[in-house]
């Protein structure tokens, strides 16, 4: 069943990008470097790459929140719960949170323009890459702790005890320590999170009605198009294109990850 | 050999309370300088709260830890100058077997050449020069629990505590190496405290050994002390093995299996009671008149142990050689008696 | 203790960034537009609203099929790999965490041909796409039941079972299933939550499903769409809440 519904489609895929009326042809995968098609990858690899960073921080930190409470706390177990809903399941629903939060008639929006005058909705920038920036964040920090929180959990007592006792303090403790331990799950995670955010699609679909600023929304424009025939070839090469990128990420993700985790098992 | 003089340690009238549990209830200590200490016990019974509390890695709640006639009590772990080997697992897995011992050194700021040099002194002194530059992964437990004394060594500490070093090898690496670490720490002088579970262990290598239960200390004396006059039913049944049989006492006597043997401090002073007899201490000879039977001989290599049933019906083992104990068969009708010795009676005991 | 200050605030901080956008819906849901005041209307919706509802009912008909049709096909598959041909173990491992790598919106692209047919078999219901759900939620499913199956002695059980006279299904459904019971039920309830916020895939094919219609109707009817979008997110929290107070109490049985 994976072959018929997976392998097949992703082999259309590859092979529809570089086959054109039954001959082989780049002329397809040229359109890759049309203006349109390379500011639509710059602003999804910008997309991606700050949503990464930001999650991973700012996901690392809560994962230690988390850690630091006793293992079978309702606190724990309802966010992690929590996180698992936002992460994975959440795309459309995320972006309506978001609406109802900061749009136009948003409740943080009434709220703002009520009590200090201002219009955060204004220019409209939640339907833009700034919005995205801000609603991907918004799951691109829990899929980090999903990730992450393991890395954080195998990090053993002994470790900081052994430490402790030969004479290290805590800032030398996470210095020498914890810090190289966690390092390569650290990077591992920023790069699925990269991925996961350059192939995400429900939210901004759901955020953006008009405009395709990133390939995803570039390759709904392509197949949605009513405006141009065969225009499905050039989906077809987004596609490609998509492959690819996420392709090298998470190879080099499995790399990391295969090399360190058992260090922390 | 560069060796660390030992420093005296003193644990006074340490308690640990968690809610409404008593991990500790009031334990003394004194440690002289260089001296070897094991504590046993069974689990929950202390042992590795009473090494913890002096490692700073868990605060008394009552009590008063002094070393070298310093009060620690409220000095942090890591200013403690105490190395510490811990059950498994403790070894920093980024690190080589080299640069895991320098990480004391290297936390006080030892220079690059010193610290590798220490190093490679103290990892030759536990054998494992060869090793220095494998990871914790490529070595196996044995080999990793000594790169962990090495380790704690290093830093030339003035006490060295042990939790329950050996409890996660195999049987034959953990004779070894504990004999390994007393060696060690002959050579070099320092204070030690081993936790331990396993009698066998804390009598082998002990200069003295602390039995503790529920949090208290009940009886802290050589080893052959331990073994021969335990101070309480307690040290008598956890160390050892033992025979339960009735007896009776009065003045300062027990009468036990036949034998008239004088009673240790501790045993009731009148009445009836059960004393603890060692099964080495038991006799048994073939007599077609006696009143008790073989129930089965156990063959152990160089002892054997004969299971006798009395006439009241009770069964009392005896240690024996194995060319002894050649002699006799199930269903054989034999006589026990008593060798000679000081005996432990307790009140009477249901079996 | 400055620690537990600054801790103290950073969940604080997390706590408004995460909760506050879930309080604003709640708020947006219920509010009425005309008159000010609060109004249940929106949430109504949710069971009046006729394409709304359909597609409710759609969206969780999809979630039990593909659920089912993943279980029948995965968990015996995966007894007998671990039973069997333990060396056939890396390949299906392999094929079950591929879909993690392969985008949706690539796999959409590509599935127009493949659609062809499977509607000229199975007709032009939203249903057909369980056969793509499945394959979606394979990694997440044949992690969960890979763990549970490697925590309990598979070999052991069932040559336990089969010694006492049990068949194969018997086997599986009398003896391994009721021990693997968590990873089935934390494979399940995954699944359902992935499924009723998938969007991508039912979206470009052109089905109506619950997150379509949210979508749809955001243009329309804010309030409306909010609401279901709350409804959504509560309704696979409380799966997933109820999944792991279920695994932890299992864990100590």
């Amino acid at each position: 069943m994976v072959g018929i519904f997976l392998i097949v489609p992703t082999v259309t895929v590859i092979t529809s990008a570089v086959i054109e009326d039954g001959r082989f042809s780049l002329a397809r995968l040229s359109a890759l470097f049309s203006e349109t098609a390379l500011t639509a990858l710059g602003r999804s690899v910008f997309l991606s790459g700050s949503t990464a960073l930001l999650g991973a921080v700012f996901g690392a930190l809560l994962a230690w929140l988390i850690v630091s409470r006793p293992a079978s706390s309702m606190i724990r177990r309802g966010v992690i719960s929590l996180c698992s809903v936002l992460a994975q399941f959440g795309g459309v629903a995320l972006a309506f949170a978001f609406l109802a939060t900061i749009g136009l008639n948003g409740v943080l929006t009434l709220w703002v323009q009520e009590h200090l005058g201002w219009n955060l909705a204004g220019s409209g920038w939640l339907y833009g890459l700034p919005g995205l920036v801000l609603v991907y964040t918004y799951f691109q920090i829990p899929l980090m702790v999903i990730v992450f929180l393991p890395a954080l959990e195998g990090l053993r007592d002994q470790w900081r005890e052994a430490a402790v006792s030969l004479g290290a303090s805590t800032w030398q403790y996470w210095r020498e320590v914890a810090v190289p331990l966690l390092t390569p799950a650290f990077l591992g995670a920023v790069l699925l999170l990269f991925a996961n955010a350059f192939a995400a699609y429900a939210t901004a679909a759901a955020l953006v009605s008009q405009g395709s600023p990133i390939v995803p929304l570039l390759i709904r424009a392509a197949l949605t198009s009513e405006v141009v025939l065969g225009q499905s070839g050039f989906a077809y090469a987004l596609a490609l294109e998509m492959i690819v990128v996420v392709a090298l990420v998470m190879g080099a993700y499995s790399l990391l990850v295969r090399r360190t985790s058992r260090w922390l098992r | 050999m560069s060796t660390t003089g030992g420093v005296a340690v003193e644990l006074t009238d340490l308690t640990r309370t968690y809610g409404s549990v008593k991990a500790l209830d009031g334990l003394n200590l004194k440690m002289e300088p260089g001296e070897f200490i094991a504590l046993l016990g069974p689990s929950g019974c202390g042992k590795t709260t009473a090494l913890r509390i002096l490692a700073g890695l868990d605060k008394a709640t009552s009590g008063t830890v002094t070393v070298d006639g310093r009060d620690l009590t409220s000095v942090p772990a890591s200013k403690r100058d105490m190395g510490m080997v811990f059950q498994a697992y403790s070894l920093f897995p980024h690190l080589t077997a080299s640069e895991n011992v320098q990480f004391g050194l290297k936390m006080r700021g030892s220079a690059k050449g010193e610290r590798a040099a220490r190093a490679a002194e103290m990892l030759d002194l536990v054998g494992l020069s060869e090793h220095a530059h494998k990871y914790a992964s490529e070595m196996s437990g044995g080999q990793q629990q000594r790169v962990a004394l090495a380790r704690a060594l290093a830093i030339r500490p003035r006490v060295l505590l042990l939790d329950e070093p050996l409890s996660a090898l195999d049987a034959k690496v953990r004779t070894q190496l504990r004999d390994e670490i007393r060696r060690v720490q002959l050579e070099v002088g320092t204070t030690t405290l081993f936790v331990t579970h396993d009698q066998e262990e804390a009598l082998a290598v002990a200069d003295r050994v602390g039995v503790m239960s529920k949090g208290r200390l009940e009886q802290l004396a050589p080893p052959a002390e331990v073994y021969a006059n335990p101070a309480t039913p307690f040290v008598a049944e956890f160390v050892g093995l033992n025979n339960q049989v009735p007896a009776t006492v009065s003045g300062g006597r027990a009468s036990v299996l036949g034998s008239e043997l004088p009673t240790l401090t501790g045993s009731i002073t009148s009445g009836s009671g059960t004393a603890m007899v060692r099964p080495e201490s038991v006799t048994v000879t073939a007599d077609e008149s006696g009143a008790a039977t073989v129930r089965s001989v156990a063959f152990l290599g160089p002892i054997s142990r004969v299971y006798v049933e009395l006439s009241d019906g009770a069964v009392v083992h005896a240690q024996l050689s194995s060319s002894q104990a050649r002699e006799f068969s199930p269903g054989q009708r034999v006589a026990v008696g008593v060798q000679p010795t000081d005996v432990l009676v307790v009140p009477v005991r249901a079996e | 203790m400055s620690t537990r200050v600054v801790k103290g605030a950073l969940w604080v901080a997390f706590g408004l960034f995460f909760l506050f956008p879930l309080y604003a819906m709640a708020d947006f849901s219920t509010r009425n537009l005309l008159q000010g005041g609060r109004t249940m209307t929106a949430w109504a919706n949710l069971v009046t609203d006729d394409a709304l509802y359909q597609s409710i009912v759609t969206s969780l008909l999809l979630a039990v099929l593909t659920v089912v049709v993943m279980l029948i096909l995965l968990v015996p598959t995966m007894i007998w790999v671990r039973l069997r041909t333990p060396w056939a173990k890396g390949i299906v491992e392999f094929l079950c965490l591929l879909p993690l790598t392969i985008p949706a919106l690539v796999v959409v692209v590509g599935l127009k041909n493949v659609y062809l047919w499977v509607t000229y078999f199975f007709g032009e219901s939203a249903l057909t796409l369980t056969f793509v759900y499945v394959v979606v939620v394979l990694p997440f499913s044949y992690r969960s039941i890979d763990a549970a199956l490697s925590a309990i002695d598979l070999g052991t059980l069932s040559e336990a079972a089969r010694s006492l006279g049990a068949g194969w299904t018997t086997t599986i459904a009398r003896v391994v299933v009721p021990n693997i019971w968590s990873g089935v039920l934390s494979a399940a309830f995954i699944s359902v939550a992935v499924v009723l916020g998938e969007y991508t895939i039912a979206s470009l094919s052109g089905y109506q499903t619950l997150p379509i219609q949210i979508v749809a109707l955001g243009k329309t009817d804010g309030p409306t769409s909010v609401a279901a979008s709350l409804a959504t997110l509560l309704f696979g929290f409380v799966l997933l809440l109820a999944l792991s107070l279920v695994t932890r109490r299992r864990r100590h049985a």
